[in-house]
């Protein structure tokens, strides 16, 4: 068990190391000349070439891209992703200080997306192709077809312009956290309605749901301790993924709301073409996402007797 | 939205991609799709839009850039069918060649990125090696990331339009395509029709181009079209965030972008966009299911 969990951290490696190559490539493909941009974000609107060639120096510009890539990555680990261009503020501490917005927005979409998607999906799965199970695929359906940016709207413009029940936008009160969680658990909710159907129909068909039965037990404890313990490696792995991608950021519903996490910063970076800021900020989210994945890995020992005694080497 | 919507079809489908039977062994896969109930609304859907797209300029009412000071934020009428929007111009023809834009650029993108992601994945699995490793290695970075982030990332650095949008999400979402394939070829590799183009020697790009390809591609088209509901919903996220198509293009996202400040005086302007992405997305949604289940009945849900 030890070695999977030090095989899965030692494959993590090569996947950072790669991480970094690819934020830090971010800086070779941008157009226009960052030493330029930084004397100008100082207030020298037309900085003469000499200017430029001192800036470029300063920031080590003048180096070949593999030592300025070196360079960068040796303060990465030392926790210096260098200076936002626009704020001048360090960018580890501008995302961590923003991260926990994140968090707390993430975590409650996908919990609620969980609380509607396990109780709906095992129902439809038992109750297969009956109204209820019909209504279920067709709601699964629209949640995963309709762009979040709309639904968002579509929230706004039910809970906070007609019924002025919500407000809008920002994160002033405990409160403002409903309309985008939200919106990200309805999406969250529809994919994984459809996943635990799946699994659940897979799982129900086998020949230990038999024994099961057959051996007397109720049907509570054959579908909850058997059935969706089983299919629970499958939304477990989905759970994971989707939780990664926000916490990395759900940029454009926290755009939607003003919610001031690294989603929304990311997006202002963005407009002002602060590349530090962006180049810090893949660096971030893919060092979670990683880190997201692991706990995944890990979860599988408890979850699949199998990985915990060796038997299916992944 | 792709990054999760989209992996975890795709990973049922790759799933399913291995229980496929060879090419040869199902002929009826159109007539199959054409059984399926549900795959043929897909089907229909994504046709009729495909048609609007085309013949747009013969469909549209007005110019769809033409502003009109005397009718701004107007509510439908006979004049403008569905309203007009900030700037007084027709949301209807916005709307039809919208269709253009975003069918065109999410068919073009899926074109880049099935194009490199088969090719790279053929040249893996095949010749196998330190270029299979380098490759996969560069994969495994790819997927590492929810694939919205980065091509928000890249398309961001570049600067905003449709272009850098367009390398923003070929740049990351090739990578599935590869490692699917890759695992295609190398199941394909071992079989005898191979075996035997290789012992009557048969060149290498003839063996991947006459006999791998034709064997391999149908499960990766299953899932190109599994996928091209949540590419579509990607491009036009990124353009709605104000990254593509800038104004005044029609396209529906950035549509979508324009209509915020007015969500409480003219709805009309957010309501319309939105809901021709969400027809366009539920199409491609059930013609990808449809699809999948015509290929194998099997795996019906």
């Amino acid at each position: 068990m030890l070695g999977y969990i030090a095989r899965r951290l030692l494959y993590l490696v090569p996947v950072w190391i790669g991480i970094s190559i690819l934020a830090f490539a971010l800086s070779l493909i941008a157009p226009g000349d960052p030493a330029r941009q930084v004397l100008q974000q100082g207030g020298i609107d037309a900085p003469s070439p000499e200017q430029v060639t001192a800036m470029r120096r300063e920031l080590g510009l003048d180096q070949p891209g593999p030592v300025r890539y070196v360079r960068w990555l040796s303060s990465a680990v030392r926790g210096d992703l260098g200076r936002s261009i626009r704020t001048g503020e360090p960018v580890l501490q501008s995302l961590a200080d923003r991260f926990p917005r994140t968090a707390v927005l993430a975590l409650i979409a996908v919990t609620l997306g969980l609380l509607i998607a396990i109780p709906l999906g095992i129902i439809s799965a038992l109750f297969r192709e009956s109204s209820l199970d019909q209504l279920a695929r067709i709601g699964a359906l629209v949640g995963a077809s309709v762009p979040s940016f709309w639904l968002a709207y579509l929230l706004i413009l039910l809970f906070a312009v007609r019924l002025r029940l919500l407000p809008v936008a920002g994160a002033a009160e405990p409160r403002n956290v409903i309309l985008p969680a939200l919106t990200l658990a309805i999406g969250a909710a529809a994919s994984l309605t459809r996943l635990t159907r799946s699994a659940m129909l897979e799982e129900l068909v086998q020949d230990y749901v038999r024994t099961a039965r057959a051996k007397g037990l109720r049907e509570r404890a054959v579908i909850v301790g058997h059935a969706l313990r089983n299919a629970l490696t499958a939304i477990v792995t989905v759970t994971g993924i989707r939780l990664a991608a926000l916490l990395g950021g759900a940029v454009i519903v926290e755009t939607i709301f003003a919610w001031p996490g690294i989603g929304k910063y990311v997006v202002d970076s963005i407009f002002n073409r602060d590349y530090p800021t962006i180049q810090g900020f893949v660096l971030f989210t893919g060092t979670i996402v990683l880190l997201v994945n692991l706990t995944v890995d890990v979860s599988y020992v408890w979850l699949d007797p199998r990985v915990r005694l060796g038997a299916r080497n992944r | 939205m792709i990054g999760t919507k989209s992996r975890d079809t795709l990973a049922e489908a790759v799933a399913d991609a291995d229980a496929l039977a060879p090419a040869s062994s199902r002929p009826g896969v159109l007539r199959a799709l054409l059984g399926h109930r549900t795959g043929v609304v897909g089907l229909v859907i994504v046709v009729v839009v495909a048609l609007v797209a085309l013949a747009a300029p013969l469909l549209a009412p007005d110019d769809p850039t033409r502003v009109d000071a005397l009718r701004r934020l107007a509510p439908p009428s006979p004049d403008a069918p569905l309203g007009t929007d900030n700037l007084g111009r027709d949301i209807l023809s916005r709307l039809i060649w919208g269709a253009r834009l975003s069918l065109g650029t999410a068919g073009l993108a899926a074109l880049l990125i099935l194009t490199i992601g088969v090719g790279l994945g053929m040249i893996a699995g095949f010749y196998g090696g330190l270029l299979d490793d380098l490759l996969m290695r560069v994969v495994d970075v790819l997927l590492a990331f929810p694939a919205l982030i980065l091509a928000l990332a890249i398309a961001g650095v570049l600067g905003p339009s449709i272009a850098s949008v367009m390398i923003g999400i070929v740049t990351v979402a090739w990578a599935d395509y590869a490692r699917v394939m890759r695992g295609q070829v190398l199941a394909a590799r071992e079989r005898q029709y191979v075996e035997a183009a290789r012992a009557t020697g048969v060149r290498d790009a003839r063996i991947l181009a006459r006999h791998l390809l034709p064997n391999v591609l149908p499960p990766i088209l299953v899932l190109a079209s599994l996928e091209m509901g949540g590419l579509i919903l990607t491009i036009s996220g990124l353009s709605f965030l104000g990254l593509g198509a800038q104004p005044p293009t029609p396209e529906w996202g950035a549509m979508l972008n324009d209509g915020r400040a007015f969500i409480g005086s003219a709805p009309q302007l957010m309501l319309f966009p939105g809901l021709a992405i969400s027809i366009v997305v539920v199409g491609f949604n059930l013609l990808g299911d449809g699809l999948r289940d015509a290929f194998d009945p099997h795996l019906r849900d």
